[in-house]
């Protein structure tokens, strides 16, 4: 059977795309952020996941108004990108992992989550930036993916104790899957920040630190919260930390911290990297 | 029962925005494409017509006024797509937001880095 090996959650700015097209990578605002991920590369070499999830929102890429999926999973052999609008160069497509699309899209749809299906699929940069920040050496170096997507425009949105859920249907759909694979779950977006109306640049350093730590030791929390406490405590578009509780709820074992780092700001962003090792198995159980 | 949050300048896109400003945002949905963003800044009267704006949503985007366009239904992430046009960015979509100058916007989103800090752009709301 499969097994969750453990999940890496990042910020996606945009700007983060630009400064890699320009190379930016050691210029003193940029430093900070991308050293930050010499760990998580380090951590994806020694553990070799052979398939990842990713958990993000789509800004207007793929999906508009006309038909707005609330969730939506990929089930595509590859993923494009395209042109967003704002200058950044469009990446190469990445690879797609169709079993583990459908064993996902199989077992979740049994547990009740009406789930859109997409076997065409432009990513945007919420999930082109993080590929690109683990995988600096290209699309075609990166592990394949399934893309899952989750609304983050249009009110309302799920609630984040529904995301929880269907994170745990996620998870148990993986431990189901009859392949001997590894898996990483990616969630990208977040951490505080508001683009729109007068508090536009309003960061919340202390709530995003609550919700790093949760991300450890207190899941409930973070299913717990409302979408109106996310947006009053992580501005509107810190409702982006959907995709990090839905991300959390597929973790049904032992999970502990194998890098964090946070920083103010990534462009508007709260900027924060986590990864997070997760054993199957409670810890004391395995050393029995 | 509609969604409706009372958070001090900070617009919720609801059913209710999505609707009226259904329009305008498809127009910025479309700059996706070089060649729509071309066509706008060829006749930029002429491609709001064809998309069917509204007066209001009209003069927002005349005025380049992101607040205005926002009143009129907009949606940020599709309106960043309109700002790409011209080069600029969420710090000075923000700062013109909030009023302030570029380099203060900045400043300020550093500052956070210690706690929290006064936004200039609430004062405004704040009654």
């Amino acid at each position: 059977m499969a097994q969750i090996i453990g999940a890496i959650t990042t910020s996606h700015v945009p700007s983060i795309g630009s400064a890699i097209a320009k190379g930016l990578q050691q210029d003193p605002y940029w430093k900070p952020f991308f050293d930050a991920f010499g760990p998580v590369q380090g951590w994806l070499a020694s553990e070799k996941p052979d398939a990842a999830v990713v958990i993000y929102n789509d800004h207007g890429l793929n999906f508009f108004l006309d038909t707005m999926p609330t969730f939506a999973v990929g089930a595509a052999a590859q993923y494009t990108n395209a042109d967003e609008g704002w200058g950044l160069p469009v990446s190469q497509p990445y690879k797609g992992d169709p079993d583990l699309s459908w064993q996902i899209i199989d077992s979740v749809m049994a547990e009740d989550f009406d789930l859109v299906t997409c076997q065409e699929m432009n990513v945007d940069h919420a999930f082109v930036v993080p590929m690109q920040l683990m995988w600096p050496q290209g699309a075609q170096a990166a592990i394949p993916t399934v893309p899952v997507t989750i609304n983050s425009i249009q009110h309302p949105l799920p609630r984040p104790e529904r995301c929880f859920k269907l994170g745990q249907a996620i998870g148990r759909a993986i431990e189901k899957w009859d392949a001997d694979k590894k898996v990483v779950l990616v969630a990208t977006g977040g951490l505080s920040h508001q683009l729109d109306g007068q508090r536009a640049g309003f960061i919340n350093k202390d709530f995003d630190a609550k919700c790093m730590k949760a991300m450890i030791d207190d899941p409930q929390w973070l299913a717990s919260l409302t979408t109106e406490e996310i947006i009053r405590e992580a501005g509107s578009q810190g409702v982006e930390l959907m995709c990090w509780i839905a991300l959390r709820g597929a973790m049904s074992g032992h999970v502990s911290p194998a890098h964090q780092f946070y920083h103010i700001p990534v462009s508007n962003t709260g900027g924060a990297v986590m990864v997070l090792n997760h054993q199957t198995q409670p810890m004391r159980q395995a050393a029995e | 029962m509609s969604v409706h949050f009372d958070i001090p300048g900070t617009p919720v896109f609801t059913g209710e925005e999505a609707k009226k400003g259904y329009a305008l945002n498809k127009m910025c949905f479309s700059f996706n494409e070089k060649a729509a963003r071309d066509a706008f800044l060829k006749d930029e009267e002429a491609y709001m017509e064809s998309y069917g704006l509204n007066e209001a949503q009209k003069q927002a985007i005349r005025n380049r006024n992101v607040l205005e366009m926002i009143a009129a239904g907009g949606n940020i992430y599709y309106l960043a797509k309109f700002a790409g046009i011209f080069g600029l960015g969420v710090q000075d979509v923000g700062a013109q937001q909030t009023g302030m100058k570029l380099e203060d916007f900045k400043d300020m989103l550093i500052a956070q880095a210690k706690g929290p800090v006064e936004l200039p752009g609430l004062a405004a709301v704040k009654h």
